[in-house]
């Protein structure tokens, strides 16, 4: 009998059901079409354009006053041929690494003492919000209060001094790498602190319980479920700061005091001059090697799960 | 491998702030027992099992496994293994690994947890699976691996929170088949956490009734089905009504009562002292239609509903101060002497149908 009342439906639906079926999903594919076009619009305006715009420059020709369309591969050959290029590039692989190497180890503890140590969901918000606080200043501004605590007269400097701890002041506190690395560690550790609090929130807490349950200690916890299920959100991390630094010139010119160079800085320094084929060029090998970069980090780790 | 443990929880309490989750409650499972915690959502089981695995400190009392007081142990050296709600396997294991979790948190060389863990797998029928990750599994699928993850460690008792919630009904009944195989074989003490009472019924050879962060009776689950210890464990398994009077005499093993502007009826049970409140149960399915067969064992009641449920047909009535009173009868008897809503019939029970409830001293 039971039998009877479930195959029953079956037998009904398929003559009905296919005909409304595949003219609702013609009708749907259309509507889905209309449905992408408003971003599509917009990413073929302002991304797609831009992009084939600088590519399509990069190969013309100019002088010290203006530039001819033209075909040529001298831009390409005169970026890549000089060694000026390769160490700019070095420079700022250098900076990105460094950058990258600090912001994942103190994102990775903020997040992780705001997913795990917080009891309270209200507080979690608090606390967050707390560390946005500073993003609400500008850029430049959040950089340039790092003078007068770095530099040679500023309030390091003078505290160390006078507590007696150095004879004299520290001369690579400001204008050097290390300020550049400091800065930019400061400009950028929300974007590794976001995606990994994230993904740390997601985490089902039972499996915390269940891994102590078969005896893990709190480093074995942290070690074997927590770092491997919070790789995604580093990888998402990573992306935000790696692109940062690679495009960034502002940190790198105020805070190094003109003394060190990166890819954006030396562009910038082209455009300055009205060479702009040659910093289209620029523009175009340093997009390839980012890409690259990111298609790499995604090739390790899969951040479907937390689009 | 008969090798279980006893497990003595005694006046052990669980105090958040200011409510408290479980009252000093006092119980001992049996080695190689199944046991059962019985009650609806909030009624502290889940807090007592998460106790007695170590995952929540213990406000007073004391927690005994064997000879070993537990108390103040980690989860992973009390010789318990859990069974989470949601089997809470490793999303970034695959099965092996998920299985060998806890011989790799011992160090426990590669090769040689990867082939327990495998054997393990092979117990639970889910070897074909092992290279797979959790989520390519169906629900009772995880469940297995879950069982073999705790397993692995060779517990003394294994403790399930809700382990068939999230499986269809179907997978359920199945699931439930095989978690009983599995106790008996294994020989092992299996706590049950669990609000289905026909779950409890099907499972358990011990039924720990909680309401209220209270154990209201803790028996074999027959004597909780024919004997409920309380008007919460009757109302709570279901098939008794539950009626409340003031004591009126008892005389020979009964308890005459009567129902505040209603009925005078009598129960079988010990002398309680005459004018206070004494609650009764009277089983559903032997409630019959026909004239009662001594005086308050009966009354005639206004039928409000009927379900036909197959087998049998559950009637609603009510009179002499009784609001909602179930009927189930057969439904030969039923469509023999059909009834109809608005009916008034007479309604009767034998003298050893209705019990005399117990309460908790609070």
């Amino acid at each position: 009998m039971a039998v009877a009342a479930t195959e029953q439906p079956a037998i009904v639906e398929p003559t009905r059901a296919p005909r409304t079926r595949s003219s609702r999903r013609a009708g749907a594919g259309w509507v889905s079409y209309v449905q992408a076009l408003p971003l599509a619009l917009i990413l073929a305006c302002f991304l797609l354009l831009p992009i084939l715009m600088i590519t399509v420059v990069s190969f013309w020709d100019y002088d010290f006053a203006s530039m001819y369309p033209d075909f040529v591969t001298m831009n390409y050959a005169d970026t890549l041929g000089s060694w000026v290029t390769w160490k700019t590039y070095l420079n700022t692989l250098k900076y990105a690494f460094m950058v990258w190497a600090l912001t994942l180890f103190i994102g990775f503890w903020v997040a992780y003492y705001l997913a795990f140590h917080i009891r309270t969901a209200a507080m979690q918000m608090v606390l967050f919000l707390v560390c946005t606080v500073p993003f609400l200043t500008s850029n430049i501004i959040r950089m340039i209060s790092w003078i007068p605590v770095l530099g040679r007269n500023g309030l390091v400097n003078t505290s160390l001094v006078d507590i007696g701890l150095i004879p004299a002041p520290i001369e690579w506190l400001l204008y050097s790498d290390f300020a550049v690395v400091l800065a930019m560690v400061h400009l950028y550790t929300l974007f590794m602190v976001t995606p990994i609090f994230n993904t740390l929130m997601r985490i089902d807490r039972s499996l915390v319980e269940a891994a102590r349950d078969a005896g893990a200690n709190g480093w074995q916890v942290l070690t074997a479920v927590i770092l491997p299920l919070a790789k995604p959100g580093m990888a998402i991390g990573t992306i935000f700061v790696v692109t940062l630094v690679m495009a960034d010139f502002s940190t790198v010119q105020v805070m190094s005091g003109g003394q060190s160079a990166s890819v954006a800085l030396m562009m910038k320094n082209q455009m300055s001059l009205l060479q702009y084929p040659a910093a289209a060029a620029n523009a175009v090998v340093l997009l390839i090697l980012v890409l690259f970069m990111v298609a790499g980090i995604l090739r390790i780790v899969d951040i479907r799960k937390e689009l | 491998m008969s090798k279980g443990a006893n497990i003595d929880i005694v006046s052990v309490s669980k105090v958040y702030g200011s409510t408290t989750a479980v009252h000093p409650i006092s119980l001992t499972i049996p080695a190689a027992t199944y046991c059962c915690l019985l009650g609806p959502s909030g009624c502290g089981k889940t807090s007592t099992l998460r106790m007695i695995a170590g995952h929540e400190s213990l406000s007073s009392g004391d927690i005994r496994l064997g000879n070993i007081v537990v108390t103040d142990l980690p989860p992973a050296r009390r010789g318990t293994a859990m069974m989470f709600q949601s089997y809470a396997l490793f999303p970034h294991l695959d099965l092996v690994d998920n299985v060998a979790f806890s011989l790799r948190m011992k160090g426990v060389d590669k090769t040689e947890r990867r082939a327990r863990a495998l054997d393990m797998l092979k117990l639970m029928q889910m070897e074909a699976y092992a290279p797979r990750r959790p989520a390519q599994l169906s629900g009772g699928q995880q469940q297995r691996v879950a069982l073999a993850r705790a397993l692995i460690t060779d517990p003394e008792a294994l403790l399930l929170d809700e382990p068939l919630s999230a499986l269809d009904p179907f997978l359920k009944i199945r699931m439930r088949a095989e978690l009983k195989k599995l106790q008996t074989s294994l020989g092992i003490t299996f706590v049950h956490v669990t609000h289905s009472q026909e779950e409890a019924m099907a499972l358990a050879d011990l039924v720990v009734v909680m309401n209220d962060g209270r154990i209201e009776q803790a028996a074999p689950p027959r004597d909780v089905f024919e004997r409920p210890a309380t008007a919460f464990v009757a109302r709570f398994m279901g098939d008794h009504n539950v009626i409340s009077g003031k004591v009126t005499g008892s005389d020979q093993g009964m308890v005459y009562f009567d129902i505040p502007q209603g009925g005078s009826f009598a129960a079988s049970g010990a002398p309680r002292e005459t004018g206070s409140t004494v609650d009764v149960g009277i089983r559903t399915d032997h409630v019959r239609i026909g004239e009662a067969p001594g005086h308050g064992l009966g009354f005639t009641g206004v039928v409000s509903n009927i379900e036909y449920r197959g087998s049998t047909v559950k009637l609603s009535a009510g009179g002499a101060g009784i609001e909602d009173f179930t009927v189930i009868v057969s439904d030969t008897d039923f469509f023999a002497r059909p009834v109809s809503v608005g009916d008034a019939v007479p309604l009767a029970w034998d003298a050893e149908d209705a019990i005399v409830l117990g309460r908790l001293d609070s």
